[in-house]
């Protein structure tokens, strides 16, 4: 074993002192492989703590959402439909919400403007007062005033006082959140008092019988369109699975290019390397002892740039908060929160990426070797 | 120094840099469990329903809640005017092949 590993130790010296000789291929080799493993590996982590943190918060979202339809257009849900729908056997905490958006002139953001739950003493407001997100309060009262002035829909000049803020840890959530008391909303909309709900919440007693109460809501609401907790988390599954496929997709021809340089540089021997493999056989080197070497050659580069690239993308993602991959998704979002993704590894993408990544390259390197060390050195040679 | 043992040790400290950021995570995963909580918690008491990641637009503000022609309202095939709304996916069930046609007497085309 020992002699063996003195072996491979000697090899290696060997492989090290020829790729010095190619200082400028390698280190550019080794430079654009790193790099594409760094950002394959961004994506897996950005995308897995995304989709973590994501399916945590929303295991709190109502079981059923009901919606009222009109001429296919989401309209108020009527205020009858909370009796009816509290009567129905199986559900509990029939809520009625009342929420909407609201864009804001002053700064061109787009703000969700919410009023608390009634039976929710954290989050109590008395008229003229507001709870906001950490993202508004940066964008809007920066100098701590305390104060949030809106200008409503119809003109008039809403000065709220901002009771509190919502802690920044859940940004993801509640970053463009304006919570303020009924009777504010409805003036701040415009809307009658009785004008019905956004839409209705509600909790199901049974999780078994969630598909029984969406079929009892929709023969008892014929014009009501029902959205599950199921049907929130499959759709934000789809939405970053979606999302990393379209990075990737816009990846691809790099990843393609990748593939070609390295391919080429791993399997296109020179006439250089052929004079040299010629010349080691003729010293009376075994073709194993050939392939070994080159083994080497491809394994430390695919490693060092695997190690680099991982190591990379991790540090991105949650040390500097993906700064090169969050304008992806962005958009035109003027408010954006600031999120601190908790790290969560997915490991079977990471040994894949691995085994996509090492293995390919180091065989691509030993495939044209092979050929020439089992060639004779003299026509190697000539 | 021979430049095997070199290259081998500046490997181990890669690995080694590996290790830490795995020790990381999970330092960092135990230290913001809390947070997670309590902002699931927070979701659960205003019965949020999405998450606030895209707000340039209400049918990606909201993604679950939104109706299924709000971003293509100028015309069903028309470009998709806010970026994030073309990379946000199709609803899974849109189109001939997801049976959509099919539910669309049935569920009043949600």
């Amino acid at each position: 074993m020992k002699t063996w590993l003195a072996r491979q130790r000697y090899l290696v010296d060997f492989t090290l002192a020829a790729a010095l000789r190619r200082k400028g291929r390698n280190a550019m080799l080794l430079g654009v492989y790193a790099l594409m493993i760094f950002i394959l590996a961004s994506v897996i982590f950005f995308g897995s703590a995304l989709r973590r943190e994501a399916a945590a918060a929303l295991q709190g979202a109502p079981e059923v959402t009901v919606q009222n339809l009109v001429m296919g257009r989401h309209a108020l849900a009527p205020p009858q439909w909370l009796d009816k729908l509290r009567h129905m056997r199986g559900a509990r905490h029939v809520q009625g919400r009342l929420w909407g958006y609201f864009y804001d002139k002053a700064t061109g953001a787009n703000y969700t403007v919410m009023t608390p739950p009634a039976d929710k003493p954290d989050y109590a407001l008395k008229p003229g007062e507001t709870i906001i997100g950490a993202s508004i309060k940066r964008l809007r009262d920066g100098r701590n005033l305390g104060w949030l002035m809106l200008l409503s829909p119809s003109g008039k000049l809403f000065k709220l006082k901002i009771k509190r803020t919502l802690p920044e840890t859940s940004e993801l959530m509640s970053a463009d959140l304006v919570l303020m008391a009924r009777a504010d909303f409805l003036r701040f909309f415009s809307l009658p008092e009785g004008a019905g709900f956004t839409d209705i919440s509600m909790q199901v007693r049974n999780r078994n019988e969630v598909a029984k109460i969406v079929e009892k809501i929709s023969r008892l609401l014929p014009t009501a369109r029902v959205i599950t907790r199921a049907d929130i988390l499959r759709t934000y599954e789809n939405v970053f699975s979606w999302r990393e496929g379209i990075v990737l997709a816009m990846l691809s021809a790099a990843l393609v290019a990748f593939a070609i340089f390295a391919f080429d540089k791993a399997s296109g021997l020179s006439a250089g390397e052929r004079r040299e493999i010629g010349i080691l056989k003729a010293l009376g080197w075994e073709t194993s002892d050939i392939l070994a070497m080159k083994f080497w050659e491809g394994a430390l580069i695919s490693l060092a740039a695997f190690i680099i690239g991982v190591a990379g993308a991790y540090a991105h993602v949650f040390f500097f908060d993906a700064g090169v991959l969050a304008p992806v998704l962005k958009g035109w979002s003027v408010l954006y929160p600031r999120i601190h993704l908790t790290p969560s590894v997915d490991r079977l993408q990471l040994v894949t990426l691995a085994f996509i990544t090492i293995i390919p390259f180091t065989a691509a390197t030993l495939v044209p070797i092979w050929k020439a060390a089992i060639t004779d050195p003299d026509v190697v040679m000539r | 120094m021979r430049k095997s043992t070199l290259v081998l040790a500046l490997l181990a400290t890669g690995l080694g840099a590996l290790a830490l950021e795995a020790g990381h995570g999970l330092v960092r995963a135990g230290r913001d469990g809390p947070a997670i909580s309590r902002m699931a918690k927070m979701s659960a008491d205003l019965g949020l329903t999405d998450i606030a990641l895209f707000s340039e637009a209400r049918f990606v503000r909201h993604l679950s809640q939104a109706d299924l022609f709000s971003p293509f309202q100028d015309a069903p095939m028309s470009f998709e005017h806010f970026p994030t709304g073309s990379l946000a996916s199709p609803p899974r069930r849109f189109g001939p092949t997801g049976g959509f046609a099919s539910t669309i007497g049935k569920e009043g085309g949600s």
